[in-house]
């Protein structure tokens, strides 16, 4: 069965969310990694849209933003911002997701902007609720398509903080959220070690561990044993095709 | 007694230059368009614009000219990529500079509740370690007052806005108003902005609002003006009404890439159109029939 890099990311996406757990969504790919979670092997996991939306069901029609009223037919709770803010402060999120222009070793996430304060490059839109997610979730999941001048030495701009300049940083600043559990490339899966440093955990079957070093900005650390990424099986691949089925989201861009 | 009027008279009236402006606080739900293509229209200057997310409406109001300072979470289009009219005017001046408050969409949010409920701040534990409160001095990092630790936590600066404009399914011409679906940070604005302007898909009678105050959006004292404007928040859904126009962000988006191009999109949709009732006909039946939603009993 053949599928792309960004089918393999979004599935990957996907199984980072556990049955039965309470998911911060966001916008974009992570609609599509919801919908073939709840549509597979997390069938009870509940999704939070911070336009004030909660739900039980994947939307019954495809997701270009949270706020399509296809995504408020058939939902559970539609109230406010602010109260869907106020459950992930309170510890209710189990797992949020992020993405965004530039990461670091550190996981720490920019989506404002590159370049300095007095000579910006590229305005980015900002953290929108990608702060919020990243202060307060028991843990963050973070896509972005891999490559060196999106993984990268020292973001411009610390948008949605990970774990800092690692150790306890999190703990110093008063984060009370868990920080990133995994950054999900188009190449492999990140996961992080005891110091908050990312480490390669797995590569996806159509590429190498040396190619994932070389389109790293920073010197990836690369464990002897390294795991190969479980390809999507029929039944994920066919979760996410009926759900984006002109691949508005999964075409490649 | 009425408080209904046109848009022309009610952002005539209501939206000075140099006033603090909530618009789109619904997130990608039921913009005011319509409200922001008059404020256009009219050539408003030095506009401080307020609000979580602005899917494509504050990039408008940047490459028009009319606005000095943005406090918001995140200005984009959510669907196609970025404000095109943003980054001309952070990194090139064009056509004016814009001074950029960022904030995340809790603190935006704690920063409207703060002002509804007379506070002078909120404090919260969102954004610590980010760059977020080095830059916007509306976020100050500070100390926990009740915790011997003095443990760190951020002070959210109450914004009072001058004015919000909100998108409402329907409301009466004393300017109660029904709004449902995502109401993002809708019921703090409400309660911190001086005054309302309501745009509504319907006027109807009050006995249609009345019978269910637990939807009315906001107290309607507060309601300077009450305009009816059907279509109002296109391109952008109303629940129960119309559903989102993604090819009209795309348009948008792949004409705002070079200010000629932005230009023209301007000219063509926004001024040299007199009204929305011109933008809906320039829009075309076929175009917009397609996406009226079924309306159900609601």
């Amino acid at each position: 069965m053949t599928y792309t890099p960004r089918e393999m990311m979004i599935v990957t996406a996907a199984r980072e969310i556990r049955d039965g757990d309470v998911v911060f969504v966001g916008m974009r790919l992570p609609l599509a990694a919801f919908v073939v979670a709840k549509r597979t092997h997390a069938p009870r996991a509940i999704g939070y849209f911070e336009c004030g939306l909660i739900r039980e069901t994947p939307p019954a029609a495809l997701l270009y933003t949270m706020s399509d009223p296809a995504n408020v037919a058939g939902a559970a709770w539609a109230g406010g911002l602010v109260d869907v803010m106020g459950l992930l402060a309170t510890g209710h999120v189990d797992v949020g997701f992020l993405g965004g222009a530039q990461v670091d070793r550190f996981g720490n996430l920019n989506t404002t902007r590159i370049g300095s304060a007095r000579a910006p490059k590229v305005r980015l839109p900002g953290s929108g609720g990608a702060a919020d997610i990243a202060s307060f979730a028991q843990r963050t999941v973070i896509l972005m398509p891999h490559a060196p001048h999106r993984l990268v030495e020292e973001v411009d701009y610390i948008t949605s903080p990970g774990y800092g300049s690692g150790g306890d940083w999190r703990t110093q600043v008063g984060l009370p959220g868990g920080g990133p559990s995994a950054i999900i490339t188009t190449l492999g899966v990140l996961r992080f070690d005891e110091h908050g440093e990312a480490y390669l955990a797995s590569y996806h079957p159509f590429t190498t561990p040396e190619e994932v070093r070389a389109k790293t900005g920073w010197d990836l650390r690369i464990p002897h044993e390294v795991d190969i990424t479980p390809p999507p099986t029929e039944a994920e691949l066919q979760a996410l095709r009926v759900y984006d089925p002109d691949g508005v989201w999964i075409g490649e861009a | 007694m009425t408080r209904c009027m046109t848009l022309a008279e009610a952002i005539d009236r209501f939206v000075p230059d140099g006033s603090v402006v909530a618009m789109g606080t619904c997130l990608e739900a039921a913009i005011p368009f319509a409200a922001g293509h008059e404020l256009i229209r009219q050539g408003r200057r030095d506009l401080t614009l307020v609000g979580p997310i602005s899917d494509m409406l504050f990039d408008h109001l940047v490459g028009a000219g009319c606005v000095r300072q943005i406090s918001a979470a995140w200005v984009g289009n959510v669907s196609a990529g970025l404000a095109h009219c943003l980054r001309r005017a952070v990194e090139e001046g064009v056509p004016a500079p814009v001074e950029i408050r960022d904030h995340s969409n809790f603190t935006i949010g704690l920063a409207l509740l703060a002002a509804g409920i007379g506070a002078p701040f909120i404090p919260t534990r969102t954004s610590m370690g980010s760059d977020l409160p080095l830059e916007n001095p509306d976020l100050i990092e500070s100390t926990n007052p009740l915790n011997e630790l003095g443990e760190p936590i951020v002070l959210v600066r109450a914004i009072q806005p001058d004015v919000l404009i909100v998108h409402v399914q329907r409301a009466d011409e004393a300017g109660h108003a029904h709004l449902w679906g995502p109401l993002g940070v809708t019921r703090e604005a409400v309660l911190a902005a001086r005054r309302i302007i309501i745009t509504a898909e319907e006027v109807v009678p009050s006995a249609t609002i009345l019978r269910d105050p637990n939807r009315v959006i906001a107290p309607a004292h507060k309601v300077a003006a009450v305009v009816e404007v059907p279509g109002g928040a296109h391109p952008s859904p109303v629940p129960g009404y119309y559903d989102r126009d993604h090819a009209f962000f795309e348009e948008y988006h792949a004409r705002s890439r070079t200010l000629e191009g932005f230009e023209a999109w301007l000219r063509e949709w926004v001024l040299d159109l007199p009204d929305h009732a011109a933008y809906l006909e320039h829009l075309g039946a076929a175009r917009w029939q397609a996406l009226q939603q079924t309306r159900e009993t609601v």
